[in-house]
């Protein structure tokens, strides 16, 4: 089996095993491996697109990124749907069975409190945009007309210093904004997390986004959370909701490995 | 795009997902999110970590997302925690790897070098 190795998705306990008709990464067929009252969902992958080498230049190719990417998630999500789920790290791979199942026994600890605190909870998602063009007030609304016996060059000059002026004022009306909703989210949810608000090529709109927030809610209070959400809406933030996620924002080990 | 709304019923609707989770959404959840293991793992963690923040780079050399200001979170005190803490990571991943390429603890294993270059200019993209 030199040429195959374990692909890791995600880690649950051992109490509700799904069986899973999903293919994983590179169209592969799951199976689970039981060890110590855990579950770990995985795939036999080809070693020549998932060893070391070749990964350093799949990983650059964001087509295979992205079909990887989504047979990841397509996993996760499919056993998160039956039982609290752990996710495991995008190109988490083994040799062996042996490998696996010596970690569910090495971390069990820690996998079992990690479990326990997202069970009966699902991460939702908060984008917030906002148009700049659309609420930017015109440069003339708060500058003074350029006196007449100015130069166009100088009229030129105090235009651009007020455009300037207007977009940090935009920008900081926009951060206040998506600080006002981060914190009515927070209230409502058990943990919260902000992102890096995502690039205008990852996030495929040209608006700012001003929020990229991750909230952890009892799955009970959902529908609470997004009438909350609701409620921020408003004219000239655009608010978008995904999920729920499987809780990927809020399951974190310790980063040290054990000796 | 209308907003989402939850279905507390069935919330891992796989077909729900596949509609409502764009490409960018799963990207950022499973390249910098979920569970990181270190350990005896093939494909080591600091190749990751580093390949994640270089395709990071590479997704934000976008000379649109500069005009826009893009790195004004960076200016910005309550955005800025997971950001130092990423750089301080990577700096702190980066001393270890040199460790590690210089030797010090040869028993890590560690195959192969990871670049620390940035992508030539106009690199990734997509035309």
């Amino acid at each position: 089996m030199a040429d195959t190795g374990i692909y890791l998705y995600a880690v649950t306990l051992d109490l509700d095993v799904p069986h899973l008709d999903v293919k994983g990464v590179a169209n592969r067929p799951v199976r689970t491996i039981i060890q110590a009252e855990l579950v770990a969902y995985v795939s036999e992958v080809p070693l020549d697109q998932f060893g070391e080498e070749p990964l350093r230049r799949s990983m650059e190719d964001l087509d295979w990124l992205g079909e990887t990417a989504r047979g990841h998630h397509r996993v996760v999500a499919a056993v998160a749907e039956h039982t609290p789920t752990a996710p495991i790290r995008l190109v988490t791979v083994y040799s062996g069975d042996d490998q696996v199942r010596r970690l569910l026994d090495q971390r069990h600890d820690d996998f079992v409190q990690v479990l326990s605190q997202i069970a009966g909870r699902v991460e939702w998602g908060v984008k917030a945009y906002v148009h700049p063009t659309e609420d930017q007030p015109t440069p003339t609304a708060r500058e003074p007309a350029a006196p007449a016996a100015a130069g166009a060059g100088t009229a030129y000059l105090k235009r651009r210093q007020a455009g300037l002026r207007s977009r940090e004022d935009a920008w900081r009306d926009a951060s206040e904004q998506a600080q006002r909703i981060h914190h009515a989210l927070t209230a409502l949810a058990v943990a919260s997390h902000l992102h890096r608000p995502q690039d205008p090529q990852l996030s495929g709109r040209s608006d700012w986004m001003i929020l990229n927030g991750a909230y952890l809610v009892d799955e009970p209070r959902s529908a609470e959370f997004a009438a909350a959400l609701d409620g921020l809406r408003g004219p000239g933030v655009d608010l978008q909701l995904t999920g729920p996620w499987a809780p990927y924002s809020f399951a974190e080990l310790d980063a040290e490995a054990p000796p | 795009m209308e907003p989402m709304r939850p279905s507390p019923a069935r919330p891992y609707s796989p077909a729900g997902q596949r509609q409502q989770a764009n490409l960018g959404d799963i990207l950022e959840r499973v390249l910098d999110r979920g569970v990181v293991i270190a350990g005896d793992i093939r494909v080591n963690l600091l190749d990751i970590e580093l390949l994640t923040i270089k395709l990071r780079l590479i997704i934000a050399s976008v000379d649109t997302a500069k005009e826009m200001g893009i790195d004004w979170w960076e200016h910005d005190p309550w955005l800025t925690g997971r950001d130092r803490h990423l750089l301080d990571e990577n700096r702190r991943l980066r001393h270890r790897l040199a460790e590690l390429e210089d030797g010090v603890e040869p028993h890590v294993p560690i195959r192969g070098r990871v670049t620390e270059e940035l992508p030539p200019e106009g690199y990734g993209r997509r035309g």
